[in-house]
């Protein structure tokens, strides 16, 4: 009995190592597109994607050091993401970010 | 006994979780890099990106519990809070494309949202 219970850990330890590795090379793939986007709103949209992807590390993460202090972290990370993409959409659309008209 | 039960399927459970939100995470960025427009990639980065996010979340919420035995509903919230914004920030993002001039990928079909600005810039005037 304990024996399958060290080797379920053992399978979540694995399962870890295997997600922290796709995660890097999905940041990798998105670094990519941000450096070489052919146009400006492509960049943005793989900034936002590279935000949630760092939520999904700090998750990852807090399974890895068994803690709960993690989960602040990754509800900041997802606000700070959302204005982000706001404030660069905004700026994409009208050049300012902060204006007077409403629409 | 039967408490080491629940913990080896809780286990599995969340390793299973972990892996799914993985495999969901890793094909959005593979979507947001082979697609060919921005709308195509956008729709790549959002929505598979969401559902990845929910699965990690939903592992790491029950790995806590497994551990701490406590129900931490700061993860609940980022779900729902990824949830709310993420069709937000892609519909903002949409928008400020096609306003800043990004022509959509197939040539053959008209464009629907550009006929519709021109109706309201020309019933405005």
């Amino acid at each position: 009995m304990t024996n399958i219970l060290t080797a379920t850990d053992n399978i979540l330890q694995i399962t870890l190592m295997i997600s922290f590795i796709g995660i890097a090379l999905s940041l990798a793939l998105l670094l990519y597109r941000v450096i070489t986007g052919p146009t400006q709103p492509e960049r943005a949209v793989a900034l936002d994607a590279i935000g949630i992807n760092l939520m999904g590390l700090a998750g990852l993460m807090s399974i890895y050091l068994v803690t709960t202090k993690l989960n602040d972290v990754i509800l900041l990370i997802g606000i700070l993401a959302f204005l982000s993409t706001l404030a660069i959409a905004k700026y994409l659309e009208k050049g300012v970010i902060i204006d007077r008209d409403v629409d | 006994m039967i408490e080491t039960w629940i913990n080896i399927v809780l286990n599995l459970l969340v390793a299973l979780f972990v892996l799914a939100g993985t495999f969901f995470i890793l094909s959005a960025s593979i979507g947001v890099v082979r697609f060919p427009d921005v709308y195509t990639k956008l729709h790549a980065a959002t929505k598979a990106s969401t559902l990845g996010i929910a699965f990690i979340l939903i592992g790491a919420f029950t790995y806590l519990y497994l551990e701490h035995s406590i129900v931490s509903g700061k993860l609940l919230l980022a779900i729902v809070f990824i949830m709310l914004t993420a069709p937000v920030g892609a519909h903002m993002m949409g928008r400020a494309a096609h306003t800043s001039g990004v022509k959509p990928y197939l040539k053959n079909r008209n464009d629907e949202y550009e006929h519709a600005v021109k109706v309201y810039k020309k019933k405005n005037q």
